[in-house]
């Protein structure tokens, strides 16, 4: 009876311990992160194709007439950007990141084409939405080069638990995507057309290995048309490798899942 | 209690494994015909002339067909063969596929032929170029003289592989000829393949013809001519040239239509201002009134499954389209639009009916699925009528005329197709004016 109890308390507390490790949010406290403005959404910028950018660059060029400074990382002179880290309230806590960010932000280091990518930065900075996002990368970028320091952010937390992508990143890839899938036009569009495709990526983005996860249904009687549709889909991946996936955080994509349902827009 | 341990720990991982995995939804894609490369097919050094068929030309020719019809469908764009690098001679033994990437083509289309002993031999192979692997391979042996057939089978074939739905390019239209003024047409029945090609006369055009209709096997044609100065439902053998009259009815009858097991012919008789809607059993020659009302109940069309009948009357007032069971119970009225409607056909797979409609001077070519909801109009135009469906009820081959001037001067009739998706809308060539298109069944099943 007592070893039984012992056993059943051992049990249970092992349990407990587990559930604490494995939830990372029961032990990490999310950190109250103010609104920071970081030369890392330069970097996110150039790796993301929304085509959002006549957009962006309108309101930039609304900015500029009215003389306005928004972030000072835009501005090219370096004088200008020396002074940017003054004017930015930055908390305690995120004096390394800090330091990280200041090197970034030498103009000497800006390649050309980043420069101009760094266009849609405006927009970004002025879409609240975006700026979320992008503060995300900019925490999983400085919890790499903090090497050892385990105290990931709430978002950086969320992004690899629930998608591993930041949103820009995400619309990225689909974007890419959406140019590469030519979809058969013949297709009825009151089946279930559900096809979903597990890729394993190398680090280049390219495909290393795919598979269909319903390919059984692929070669029921009656299913011509979905054997049609997944085709098509494999065929867009593959024509459109090597795939626009992050620079960063490769454990976290290397193995995707793409859904591909043109049930939308056949109903159009 | 170590392995519990463990148990414990590889089942979290697992949990957390899980959740790593990205997932990305991809909704939508580019709608742009698919880009496909046909290749001349090669000739077999060893071929012989046959006839007067040119050997060496056979591989263009037989690819032309097929490109052709590929780029009649809208669903495919066959490209230039000017930019092959490959030539035919190699590409149907092992394709270089990078060469074909390198012209954004997605799919390949690469074969031989060899002209034999009087026999043509043909092989064809459709390649996935980005999976850089064979799809289907076929091979076939007729007589040379068929070589334009072969190039509709391999359309098909090619067709149903890269759509899902089976293809409509082994087929044929008969319609009405029609040449001379406005006021003094000579009409005549005509047969062709769907692409304009072999055209045939069946009738001399003594008589006025209309309304011609396939049976399900394509050896039979039912149509209306005069008899004895009445309009009458007749029979016509293709093969054998043979015509009668369907049955001994005391006035008119018209729009026939055969059962979908070719069995019955379907059609209207109409007396003393009233029309009704019969069968007749081809075997047993066995009439069967369908509609018994005072209305005037015309054009019926079955069901593919041959339990239902469409067809429009006037019973509420206004031409409508109405259903009913192939017993003549159960009617049904499914159109409710403003307008007239007319000439329903219900689609081979079942799902839609297609009709016509006038609307405030201006006639449209519609679907409604065969309960009356989800009502589309394709098409408008001045006048145009007598939609039939192609054999895999994607496409609506139909008639439309223009206005005439002085003395009839000006006026044309023409067939036209049109996807059900309201797209890819075509005139379809043919040697005189044409009207009362209908399309027939896949002559290779």
């Amino acid at each position: 009876m007592t070893k039984s109890l012992i056993y059943s308390l051992s049990f249970h507390a092992v349990m407990i311990l587990l559930t604490v490790l494995s939830l990372p949010f029961m032990i990490r406290q999310p950190v109250d992160l103010p609104p920071i403005i970081s030369v890392e959404l330069i970097q996110i910028s150039n790796k993301t194709n929304i085509p959002f950018a006549p957009k962006a660059r309108k309101v930039i060029e609304k900015v500029k007439e009215k003389e306005e400074r928004v972030v000072s990382e835009q501005a090219p002179p370096s004088a200008k950007a020396k002074e940017k880290p003054d004017r930015i309230p930055l908390p305690k806590k995120q004096d390394e990141k800090k330091e990280l960010v200041k090197k970034k932000q030498n103009p000497k280091e800006i390649k050309p084409e980043i420069r101009q990518a760094s266009e849609f930065e405006k927009k970004e900075i002025i879409d609240t939405n975006q700026i979320a996002a992008l503060i995300d990368k900019a925490k999983e970028e400085s919890a790499k080069v903090k090497k050892n320091d385990k105290k990931l952010t709430q978002s950086s937390v969320k992004n690899s638990f629930a998608t591993g992508l930041t949103l820009s990143e995400e619309d990225a890839l689909r974007a890419q995507i959406f140019g590469c899938w030519t979809v058969p036009l013949g297709l009825p569009y009151d089946d279930n057309l559900l096809v979903r495709i597990k890729l394993e990526l190398k680090q280049d983005g390219t495909i290393g290995k795919s598979e269909i996860l319903d390919h059984e249904r692929m070669n029921r009687p009656g299913q011509k048309f979905y054997k049609v549709l997944a085709e098509s889909a494999l065929r867009a991946v593959r024509i459109c490798q090597p795939l626009r996936v992050p620079q960063t955080g490769y454990d976290k994509w290397k193995t995707i899942q793409l859904n591909f349902n043109p049930t939308e827009m056949l109903k159009g | 209690m170590k392995k519990l341990l463990y148990i414990f720990v590889i089942i979290f991982f697992q949990f957390n494994a899980a959740y790593s995995l990205i997932e990305v939804d991809i909704t939508r894609g580019n709608l742009d015909p698919l880009p496909i490369a046909v290749s001349p097919l090669h000739v077999d050094n060893k071929s012989e002339n046959y006839e007067d068929i040119k050997v060496k030309e056979l591989g263009d020719l037989v690819s032309s067909v097929i490109e052709k019809n590929f780029l009649s469908t809208g669903l495919f764009n066959p490209l230039d063969k000017d930019a092959f690098v490959q030539k035919p001679d190699i590409a149907h033994l092992k394709p270089r596929f990078e060469d074909w990437r390198l012209i954004t083509a997605q799919a390949l289309v690469t074969g031989k032929l060899l002209i034999k002993d009087g026999k043509l031999k043909v092989e064809f192979r459709l390649w996935d170029l980005a999976a850089s692997q064979e799809m289907i391979a076929i091979a076939f042996t007729t007589t040379p003289s068929n070589w334009r057939r072969v190039a509709h089978i391999i359309s098909d074939k090619i067709y149903e592989r890269l759509t899902g739905e089976s293809g409509y390019f082994d087929t044929r239209i008969i319609y009405v000829s029609e040449t001379g003024l406005k006021t003094a047409r000579v009409k005549r029945l005509a047969i062709m393949d769907q692409d304009g090609a072999n055209t045939k006369y069946l009738t001399l055009g003594n008589e006025l013809v209309l309304t011609p209709r396939f049976s399900p096997t394509n050896q039979l044609v039912t149509y209306m001519s005069y008899f004895r100065n009445l309009p009458r439902v007749y029979l016509l053998d293709i093969e054998t040239g043979t015509q009668e009259v369907v049955g001994n009815f005391p006035g008119m009858t018209f729009a026939p239509r055969f059962s979908p097991d070719g069995k019955k012919i379907i059609m209207s008789f109409a007396k003393e201002g009233n029309s009704d809607i019969y069968t007749m059993d081809l075997e047993s020659r066995l009439v069967e009134k369908i509609t018994e009302d005072s209305s005037i109940d015309t054009s019926p069309s079955f069901s593919p499954d041959g339990k239902y009948i469409c067809f429009n009357s006037d019973r509420s007032g206004l031409q409508q389209i109405y259903t009913m069971k192939s017993d003549g119970t159960n009617v049904k009225r499914i159109s409710f639009g403003n307008g007239i409607y007319g000439t329903p056909v219900w689609s081979p797979r079942g799902d839609l009916i297609a009709f016509t409609k006038m609307r405030a001077g201006k006639f449209y070519i519609g679907v409604m699925r065969s309960d009356g909801t989800g009502e589309r109009l394709l098409t408008e135009n001045y006048y145009q009528e007598a939609p039939s469906w192609s054999p895999n009820g994607r496409l609506l081959v139909f008639y439309r005329e223009t206005k005439s001037g002085k003395d009839g001067l000006g006026f044309t009739a023409k067939l036209w197709s049109i996807d059900i998706t309201g797209y890819n809308e075509r005139e379809l060539k043919t040697e005189t004016d044409a009207s009362d298109p209908s399309w027939s069944s896949l002559l290779s099943k």
